[in-house]
């Protein structure tokens, strides 16, 4: 812990005077073309969670967990010489979460090699945009490793503008080659699932996906988005350490089918009411092959007294129904194919609200310049079946 | 929290091709109140605050909600990779 605090501090401080360096001028078309910095970002958040319905012991049992997450992001641009302004994104990001219920996986050691870990996860970014042909393109590449899962992804985008410049249509095709450790509950660890020191069998998980979506400008306040998007996983879905108790009080490893199609689609809003209101409002309908249907509201308000300043509190209703395989503690049998008590695939409505905070005054946040803005945001989650979280996020914005 | 559960659920029971018809008719009548709005006049739309997608400081928000439901996508953020195990 006290390595990865340094790291973190470590990368603030590059990050700081890196960026904190003079910003070339772009007054001539010849330095337009040389690569310039846009602006970095860093995102620090700590989450804390707390429930009684942990997957891994089964649907009882603590959810206890925290995580502490931090990214570092920066953006450069360059025109070319056909005057496209290309922008590339960089971004790390790195996690440490404790959780009490994978300290459950081995019930029988102190702390077992999932109670304490760190996620670290990169990204690559370019976007293209041809300002004359209303027409960008984009391609990423990313990863994330943490003990028992590895996970590379990749993604191609192209948008185009209407012919008015008043919409834009936009495609993305997006793909995550994941493989994780099948680290088995310590009384079901029989043959091929004995690990040998850390080297545990393994698996393939899939994701192909697809987004299409279409911006359309409505009037000078008002603008919407409509996204959709098809989503095919492969491989094993469920999660080895996920225990499943019987109605004849007999434990199993969850067992999810090897497939799953999800196909949400969602539409957004922003609208600019007066001079010191915006309202942003987004809703989702969710469907899958597991026999889930969800439905998400959101509404964020955002109060702006001055250019430089404003609070947005927001709420956030979610419903969700229960996918087929799913059954609490104790109700499954072995009649059935699949099986899981995951809550997190179970019936439950949820809501989030908090507030945000976002001050970016033109001579920078304190007078520094280089510190474009900050923002400041804190949520509260409960779910319908006693779960309970909190999240806090800063933001800070160098340029 | 009884009325919304009602409304999503008229929602939902109604047959496809009417569900379809509804949102069809909604998208409609949007893009049919379109106006043209010149580049000086974007002003507004320009406001950092009114972006159409999701800002970075809702990232890790995003992240463990996509976790702890069974609901994702469709919300311009990542979709699969990374575990989520907890």
């Amino acid at each position: 812990m006290k390595k990865i605090t340094l790291s973190i501090l470590a990368l603030y401080i590059g990050v700081l005077a890196v960026f904190s360096q003079t910003k070339p001028s772009s007054d001539s078309a010849y330095r337009q073309r040389k690569l310039t910095f846009a602006e970095a970002n860093i995102v620090s958040s700590y989450y804390s969670q707390d429930g009684n319905n942990s997957a891994i012991t089964g649907g009882i049992g603590t959810e206890k967990l925290t995580d502490f997450s931090n990214s570092f992001s920066f953006k450069l641009t360059r025109v070319d010489k056909k005057w496209r302004k290309h922008s590339f994104d960089a971004e790390l990001g790195i996690d440490n979460y404790t959780s009490a219920s994978s300290d459950r996986i081995d019930m029988k050691a102190n702390s077992s090699a999932s109670y304490n870990d760190t996620r670290i996860y990169p990204s690559l970014n370019w976007t293209m945009e041809d300002d004359k042909k209303g027409l960008t393109w984009g391609a990423g590449a990313s990863a994330s490793r943490e003990f028992d899962y590895l996970s590379f992804g990749s993604q191609v985008n192209v948008a185009k503008k209407t012919k008015n410049r008043m919409g834009e249509f936009g495609m993305k095709l997006f793909t995550y080659l994941d493989n994780l450790k099948l680290i088995y509950p310590i009384e079901l660890r029989t043959g091929a699932f004995i690990p040998r020191g850390d080297d545990y069998p393994t698996a393939a998980r899939n994701t192909f996906g697809s987004t299409f979506s279409y911006n359309q400008i409505i009037n000078a306040q008002l603008q919407i988005s409509i996204l959709t998007d098809v989503i095919l996983q492969q491989g094993y879905l469920g999660l080895p350490f996920h225990r499943v108790y019987f109605s004849d009080n007999s434990v199993h490893v969850e067992k999810l089918p090897d497939s799953r199609l999800k196909t949400p689609i969602s539409i957004r809003a922003s609208y600019f009411a007066g001079d010191h209101l915006i309202f942003r409002g987004y809703y989702r309908y969710y469907q899958d092959d597991w026999g889930m249907t969800a439905h998400t509201i959101s509404l964020e308000p955002v109060i702006k007294p001055t250019a430089f300043f404003s609070v947005s509190p927001f709420y956030r209703f979610y419903s969700q129904q229960a996918t087929k395989y799913f059954a609490p503690y104790q109700q499954h049998t072995a009649a059935n194919t699949y099986y899981t008590s995951n809550f997190d695939l179970s019936t439950f409505t949820s809501h989030f609200y908090g507030a945000g905070l976002r001050m970016a005054p033109p001579n920078g946040i304190l007078g520094w310049q280089h510190l474009g803005a900050l923002e400041l945001r804190y949520g509260h989650y409960s779910r319908s079946n006693n779960m309970q979280s909190d999240i806090v996020t800063l933001n800070l914005t160098i340029k | 929290m009884q009325n919304s559960f009602r409304l999503t659920n008229y929602f939902t029971n109604l047959t496809s091709p009417v569900r379809l018809l509804i949102t069809a008719g909604f998208i409609f009548i949007c893009l049919s109140s379109c106006t043209t709005v010149k580049e000086y006049q974007k002003n507004k739309l320009n406001d950092s605050e009114m972006i159409l997608s999701n800002r970075k400081i809702e990232k890790t928000e995003l992240s463990f909600l996509s976790y702890r439901e069974g609901a994702s996508g469709a919300n311009a953020g990542k979709s699969g990779g990374g575990c989520g195990c907890n």
